[in-house]
């Protein structure tokens, strides 16, 4: 099996996913399975084609090089996105001490 | 008086317009009607304060002589991937349970600003993964049709946009707003025998749109007729500067455009999308659609897509890996779900909070993404699916040559049950084997309903269009849509 309980805890692991020993020994099978059956587009002779980065041809615009070119995306937003914040303290995003 | 919920997104504009009613009227009818239908579960938000605002501004600019916004009056249902200012948006997930979005997503405020009002935020599968809806957090949506077997069987309404594909077929809303990344528009609009059109992709600003594979995520319509699907397509597209993908083109005028007089129309019939062992009855729908557009005055030419079994394992490389990216966000810091378990540290707590708030599904697909883009694996995966998807795009080019759309079957099969294919992820994926080649070409394509199967159950054909071509897209779907006569609706049961 090409994708066994240990690749899928280390998967998980960079996917910052915690994962039981029983939920990975249930996900190897499926995973493995849908990796299989991907695998047949290795037979597809892509020599000399350009792997696709835009669907629809279109330039990259640039804005003007000012503070708050859109005021919609601008700055000075802090309090509007505290409000959702799980946990905040004087207008930072607080998480679980890091440094000791 | 004519039952108001009966009425689809032109007729209530042009009604409110002429005082034929008021848009009030119109919106505590639907109000009513979706306040009803909790058993559908299609709603995860009710917002009736939102949509009587809007009528009542309707109303009172008739009232004032003023010229009327081209969607006043009209309510709309809202899926729940779109931020709205105010209203909760979850993408039907636990990890962004309890999320106000403090801005309101560009789709949305394009319909507020046409003057439509939203009766609420539509259920859907979770990250708009599935084509079921039973991956949603808050519960299956519940078709609103029922197999003409006598039994009562829960079917799928399909997926992602199931909220939107259920409240439109029982009526609970004349249109709404879906999305689209593999067929998750065109294939529930099928199973629930509405129409829904996905753009050409970059036609619909994505900002505000909860992202899950931004390469193909697409906005759209899912209305009754055709028409209201180009009224809501047009109110919905247009330039913003705020997505770096969106088209700096002008919005068609999609509604004015519509005729469905093909003559001089090349209609193009892929042979592979003839799959064994697909039923009969998908076979006999697929052609009476090439004979209603025959009769239409188009002419029928056969064209090869010789990629087209790629796609589908193409698109489960791409797709999963954008999410892996796009989802890296919900980690318990800035908004959402947090789990921090006692004495946890900050890694600790990422994985935790990702594995308590995300859904199997979700998950499935994000180690598939996180996989496939992993050292060692990158050229072997996403490089080689990418490659593929050029070749897809290019199948589409060379058959644009020799006709001006496709005509396909929309899905390869009628609803199925919820439950029927939960348990085989490989099983439920093969279900949008016709809605995903276009997706990854970026296609204008859509679904309208062409007939009911033995069980008495939608049927629904897909029209894929060029680039920007959305006119004729809808135009022969027009033509399609007035041959079928597809009168047929869910009997209430709800």
């Amino acid at each position: 099996m090409a994708v066994d309980t240990t690749t899928v805890k280390k998967i998980a692991g960079l996917a910052r996913i915690a994962i039981t020993d029983e939920d990975a020994a249930r996900i190897a099978p499926e995973l493995d399975n849908i990796l299989g059956w991907i695998e047949q587009l290795g037979e597809v002779d892509t020599s000399g084609v350009e792997p696709m980065t835009a669907v629809i041809p279109n330039t990259l615009r640039l804005r003007d090089d000012v503070i708050d070119a859109d005021p919609l995306t601008g700055g000075g937003k802090r309090d509007q996105l505290m409000t959702n914040a799980p946990q905040g303290d004087h207008g930072f995003f607080t998480v679980p001490k890091v440094i000791e | 008086m004519t039952d108001l919920t009966d009425l689809g997104v032109a007729a209530i504009r042009d009604g409110v317009r002429m005082g034929q009613f008021s848009a009030v009227e119109v919106a505590d009818a639907f109000v009513v009607k979706v306040a009803q239908a909790k058993a559908l579960n299609a709603f995860l938000v009710e917002t009736p304060d939102h949509v009587l605002a809007a009528a009542r501004q309707a109303d009172a600019a008739r009232a004032a002589g003023e010229l009327l916004k081209p969607l006043a009056g009209v309510p709309i249902g809202m899926k729940d991937l779109f931020c709205t200012t105010g209203v909760a948006t979850t993408a039907a997930s636990h990890i962004l349970e309890g999320f106000v979005p403090t801005y309101e997503s560009t789709v949305s405020q394009n319909l507020w600003d046409a003057g439509a009002g939203m009766l609420g935020k539509l259920n859907m599968d979770q990250f708009a993964m599935g084509s079921s809806n039973e991956t949603s957090a808050f519960g299956n949506v519940i078709s609103p049709w029922r197999r003409g077997d006598g039994g009562n069987a829960d079917l799928a309404p399909g997926g992602s946009s199931g909220g939107s594909a259920a409240a439109v077929s029982a009526r609970l809303c004349p249109g709404a707003t879906g999305t689209d990344t593999g067929g998750s528009i065109r294939q529930p609009a099928a199973f629930t025998g509405i129409s829904g059109i996905k753009p050409t992709y970059g036609r619909c600003s994505r900002w505000g749109t909860i992202a899950f594979a931004s390469s193909l995520d697409q906005a759209g319509p899912m209305a009754r007729d055709v028409r209201d699907c180009a009224i809501l397509l047009e109110a919905m597209s247009g330039f913003d500067a705020k997505d770096g993908t969106s088209l700096q083109l002008d919005v068609p005028k999609w509604e004015h455009g519509l005729s469905s007089n093909l003559s001089g129309l090349r209609v193009g019939i892929p042979k592979e999308y003839r799959i064994d062992g697909s039923p009969v009855e998908i076979d006999e729908l697929w052609q009476r659609g090439i004979d209603w557009l025959k009769d239409a005055g188009a002419t029928i030419v056969d064209v090869s897509l010789p990629h087209t079994k790629y796609a589908l394992p193409a698109y489960y490389i791409i797709a999963p890996a954008e999410a892996s990216s796009n989802l890296a966000r919900y980690d318990g810091v800035r908004y959402g779900l947090r789990d921090l378990p006692e004495g946890a540290g900050l890694q600790d707590m990422y994985a935790a909070t990702r594995a308590d708030g995300f859904g199997a599904e979700v998950k499935r697909r994000i180690l598939i993404g996180t996989y496939v883009l992993s050292a060692g694996f990158y050229d072997a995966y996403f490089t080689q699916a990418s490659k593929i998807r050029t070749l897809i795009a290019r199948d589409f080019e060379r058959a644009f040559t020799q006709c001006d759309v496709i005509l396909t079957p929309t899905a390869p099969s009628s609803a199925f049950a919820l439950g029927e294919k939960s348990a085989d992820p490989l099983a439920m994926y093969l279900n949008d084997v016709f809605t995903v080649p276009s997706s990854l070409a970026g296609l204008p394509a859509m679904s309208v309903p062409g007939g009911l199967d033995k069980q008495g159950l939608p049927l629904g054909l897909q029209i894929i269009g060029k680039p920007l071509d959305e006119q004729g897209v809808l135009n022969a779907g027009l033509a399609i849509e007035e041959r079928a006569g597809f009168t047929a609706r869910p009997s209430q049961w709800w």
